[in-house]
């Protein structure tokens, strides 16, 4: 209870203060409250270089991302990139973000499809709070040779891998399900009875389903973990997870399942008590131009949002995206649209449940 | 009986046997090996070689918790979590004795040692004395044929601890256990025991009744352990009979019997008894007695009816502790005057050294 | 005057300890624990929070479950540290006994999350312990030790094994070994003297020893998260989850303010029922 209650509260107020003191310190700072990849120790070197503002980088998730600045209000860091389906929703519960001002930003780096999609996705009262940067889906990794069977998220259930299947008891896997099953949740975002109902069968499913699974995984490191040892052959994950182990097992890859990858964009978002601004602007047009974005695409394994990147990706990388990703896979991918207040909770029972059960 | 640790042999081919229902001291400096003879007996160490026959029969092979012996510890180990009753009845509840039975029975003992209804006590809540009587309580409950008693005394103040002597030796001839008691204070061996045994180094010095060790001590060590001694190293000059005259490095001269058999021109050492010397304040009267000297008060130590005084040899400048008679004559000796004193040959033992 | 100051000085560390990190925390959680969401933003005081603990079975019975499994982890690290504490303090010479107690301390210099990782290590299907079994021809497949709650017991007494054995070898020591001998020579069997002697003296180490590592594993997280199984459920599991996945801080704070009580209360019972009070047991212990 200490650990995750106070204790996180605790531990977040005394990184505030010491981010604070340390900021009025030194003559310019960016504390970047982002994943892990998207701020690799080059490209921090080379915006140092350029701009003289120290970057400190704070490594994190989409939930804790939310606690994190829940718990301060907003403040504490500079810049955030949670994923665009997580804005809008988390702006109208506790107001965390501030609205960007778009004249700062370069808008001819961005892919311009992506920018006008994120851009409405993250808005909220009239005001645009994310611009995209990494993107990438969710889908399958499995082990072909031992795994043919698994076409579909709901072919995890098949009995010829029974015993040797992980997923994570998280929101993408409701989702996931709950298109393999024929339904349409994103449609049903907006009636959280129809919603409810829907989660409802994917509970069942995933019931029924749970004596095929060797554990649920927690951390990306375990799961590869289980993948590389053998111990699971099919799994529901990111596709960068897929892409890592093939290099090391071809047999291992990711795969678009036939309902559609589900696809995400990891976006940049001002916090609402943000100190350096402008830092965060900077950052924003330094790390889009195509070279840098190279970079972050070789160190996070995903795509960015960059215009024109593409030319300086890694072959290999370029070689692993096209096998997984057919022509008409792409145009299946499922992108998440925003999240509204609320169905974390009916998604939240509906995963005790399941564990519990 | 033998019993070595490592290179060190703590108890060193004893052999003894103690009478049924007699009280049996052992007594000895610290690190004599006394302990270490009694938890072989107790059962707590195992003797290297040699045996133990209680009632006839070895009890080798007996665990300490199935031997008919029991021991009062030296700090009693009166179990600080049982009342009085309980500490009592422990060792019949292991019995599995029943319930009213050990009521009875813990009853019984404790109005033998005279702490009627303490049952209910904490052992918290009694005092030095009741603790001691608590402790061989619970031992004697069972009957045991040999009762152990390590130093139990020493923890109390002065005189609790000579009223427990009485109360010990009452309660031995009341029980008629046979009771070993160890302890290096002679004057409780001395006052309770049947028999004495004088240990020294793993061995016994000399076993016997008390009056035996204090008169006639076979050994220089027994000599000089039990009781005190005034003492002069010298060398034999004649023998007639077991009478000798020692030549001491002062040049006097004193007569005595030898404790074993010498001759002529052996290094001996010659004990003499503070309390065996008469004092007079006129030197005739001492000229029968075989050693008599002259000389002068040093000093009075005066403590009541121990009081002792260190008078000096006139002619050889030796000096001598004398036990200051209590008939009132001397009532009024003071340091610096003159006085006779003088023992009889018979008083004095020599010792052959080596 | 001067000598208040000096006072009010020392006292001021434990003043801002307590108050900064535990009560205003505490009282930050409990106010928070009692406001109930309307809507977006909008907030109302009442007891919801914590009605819904009652009403879910899904929350009271994964309570009772992570109580109980941290009863049986208890009593399991007592079993197993009593006769290690017993050596230690009783039979272990100098060298010895200092080595076996930096064995016990060994494991707390690498992070929980490290050593949890190490029993990972061990118990996978493709393990250490697994393999060692099959090249010993003992199974003919893989074994998984994994992901069931036998595991999370292991990890569990693993890690509070140092704090049953500290308080127990610190009251064993002072337990006279002529009580042990006593209990032997008036007819005690070894059992007896353990029942009747060794045990009532180290009552109130056991009595804190049993209560650290039952908090401690009550508040366990990361062992039962990582070596549990599907079905294993933690308390602290669903705290986390009401804060971080489904963003319900009230909800949260609820649970975690009957995390509180209820701890608190099976430990008054232990102590009840042992027939101990607190500050004999953690003044001892």
């Amino acid at each position: 209870m200490k650990r995750n209650g106070t204790g996180l509260r605790a531990m977040v107020a005394t990184a505030a203060i010491f981010a604070l003191t340390a900021g009025a310190a030194q003559a310019e700072e960016l504390r970047l409250l982002t994943w892990g990849g998207y701020a690799p120790d080059d490209v921090v070197a080379l915006f140092e270089a350029e701009t003289g503002i120290d970057v400190s980088v704070t490594l994190s998730n989409n939930e804790e991302m939310i606690a994190k600045l829940r718990a301060t209000g907003g403040g504490g860091f500079d810049l955030a990139q949670p994923s665009q389906d997580r804005i809008s929703g988390a702006q109208e519960e506790h107001g965390i973000y501030k609205p960007l001002d778009l004249s700062k930003v370069d808008s001819s780096l961005f892919i311009a499809s992506m920018l006008d999609g994120t851009k409405k996705n993250t808005e909220f009262e009239g005001e645009v709070y994310g611009l995209p940067h990494v993107w990438g889906t969710s889908g399958l990794v499995l082990d072909t040779a031992k795994a043919g069977s698994v076409k579909d998220y709901t072919d995890l259930c098949n009995a010829d891998v029974a015993g040797k299947v992980s997923y994570r008891l998280k929101r993408p896997t409701l989702i996931g399900f709950a298109f393999a099953m024929g339904m349409d949740p994103f449609a049903a975002y907006a009636d959280p009875a129809t919603y409810e109902d829907m989660m409802k069968k994917v509970e069942a499913k995933l019931v029924e389903c749970k004596p095929n699974v060797k554990a649920y995984w927690s951390g990306g490191d375990a799961l590869i973990n289980l993948l590389r040892s053998g111990e699971v052959v099919a799994s529901m994950a990111w596709d960068t997870g897929g892409w890592k182990l093939n290099a090391d097992n071809p047999d291992i890859t990711f795969v678009a399942p036939a309902s559609g990858a589900l696809g995400w964009i990891d976006t940049f978002a001002l916090p609402a008590k943000t100190k350096n601004e402008d830092a965060a602007y900077k950052w924003i047009n330094f790390v889009m131009q195509p070279e840098i974005a190279a970079m972050i695409t070789a160190a996070a394994g995903n795509f960015t949002a960059s215009k024109g990147a593409d030319e300086f990706a890694e072959d290999a990388l370029k070689a692993r995206f096209q096998a997984s990703f057919p022509a008409e896979a792409i145009d299946n991918i499922k992108w998440y649209p925003p999240v509204p207040a609320g169905l974390e909770d009916i998604e939240g029972d509906i995963l005790d449940r399941v564990q519990a059960s | 009986m033998r019993k070595t640790f490592a290179e060190f042999v703590a108890v060193d081919d004893v052999d003894l046997a103690i009478p049924s229902g007699s009280f049996f001291s052992i007594l000895g400096p610290s690190g004599c090996g006394k302990t270490t003879l009694l938890r072989m007996i107790a059962g707590f160490l195992q003797p290297t070689s040699g045996d133990i026959l209680i009632k006839g029969h070895s009890v080798l092979d007996v665990p300490p918790n199935k031997r008919a012996v029991n021991m009062v510890f030296q700090h009693l180990a009166l179990f600080p979590m049982m009342n009085v009753a309980e500490n009592v009845g422990y060792g019949l509840r292991r019995r599995g004795m029943p319930r009213e039975d050990i009521a009875k029975k813990v009853e019984d003992a404790l109005v033998r040692v005279g702490l009627p209804g303490s049952g209910t006590k904490r052992i918290s809540q009694i005092s030095g004395g009741q603790k001691q009587r608590v402790a061989i309580a619970r031992c004697l409950v069972l009957d045991p044929d040999v009762l152990l008693l390590d130093e139990p005394l020493g923890a109390l103040d002065l005189k609790l601890r000579e009223h427990m002597k009485v109360e010990l030796k009452k309660l031995q001839h009341e029980f008629e256990t046979t009771f070993i008691y160890i302890t290096h204070d002679q004057s409780e061996a001395l006052v309770m025991s049947d028999r004495v045994a004088v240990m020294n180094a793993g061995r016994f010095e000399q076993v016997g009744p008390a009056q035996e060790l204090y008169y006639q001590p076979k050994t220089i060590f027994v000599a000089e352990f039990v009781g005190d001694s005034n003492k002069w190293r010298g060398r034999v000059a004649a023998i007639d009979q077991n009478r000798v005259t020692v030549t001491t490095a002062q040049s006097g001269r004193i007569s005595g019997v030898a404790a074993g058999p010498c001759s002529i021109g052996d290094d001996v050492e010659v004990f003499v008894r503070p309390e065996a010397v008469a004092l007079s304040r006129d030197g005739s009267a001492l000229q029968t007695m075989a050693n008599h000297m002259d000389g002068e008060v040093v000093s009075v130590l005066f403590n009541g009816a121990a009081s002792r005084l260190l008078v000096r040899a006139r002619e050889t400048g030796d000096e001598i502790d004398v036990a200051l008679p209590q008939t009132g004559e001397f009532n009024d000796l003071q340091a610096g005057q003159s006085v006779s004193f003088g023992w009889s040959d018979a008083q004095t033992k020599c010792f052959v050294i080596g | 005057m001067n000598h208040r100051f000096g006072f009010y000085l020392l006292l001021a560390p434990l003043v801002v300890w307590l108050g900064a990190l535990i009560i205003i925390p505490h009282i930050d959680l409990f106010l928070t624990s009692l406001s109930v969401k309307v809507r977006p933003r909008v907030y109302e005081i009442g007891l919801d929070n914590y009605t819904a603990f009652f009403g879910e079975p899904l929350y009271w019975n994964t309570f009772a479950r992570t109580a109980l499994m941290s009863v049986s982890a208890t009593a399991l690290t007592l079993i197993i540290g009593f006769p290690i504490a017993y050596y230690i303090a009783k039979l272990a010479q100098g060298r010895l006994r200092a080595t076996l107690f930096v064995l016990c301390l060994l494991p707390f210099w690498v992070s929980e999350l490290v050593r949890t990782f190490g029993w990972m290590i061990l118990l996978r299907e493709t393990g250490v312990v697994s393999s060692a079994l099959q090249w010993l021809g003992l199974t003919s497949g893989p074994i998984e030790f994994l992901y069931n709650d036998a595991a999370i017991m292991v990890g569990l007494v693993y890690t509070s094994m140092l704090f049953m054995v500290v308080p127990l070898v610190t009251t064993l020591d002072s337990l006279d070994n002529s009580y042990i001998e006593a209990g032997y020579d008036l007819g005690g069997s070894s059992f007896a003297v353990l029942r009747e002697i060794v045990i009532p003296h180290a009552k109130p180490g056991i009595v804190s020893g049993c209560i650290i590592v039952f908090m401690l594993s009550l508040g366990n997280y990361l062992t039962p998260i990582l070596l549990g199984g599907k079905d294993s459920l933690w308390f602290t599991q669903q705290i986390y989850a009401q804060f971080i996945t489904r963003f319900n801080w009230e909800q949260g704070s609820a649970f975690g303010f009957l995390l509180l009580i209820l701890s608190s209360l099976i430990v008054w019972a232990g102590l009840k029922l042992t027939g101990q009070t607190l500050s004999k047991t953690v003044g001892q212990g």
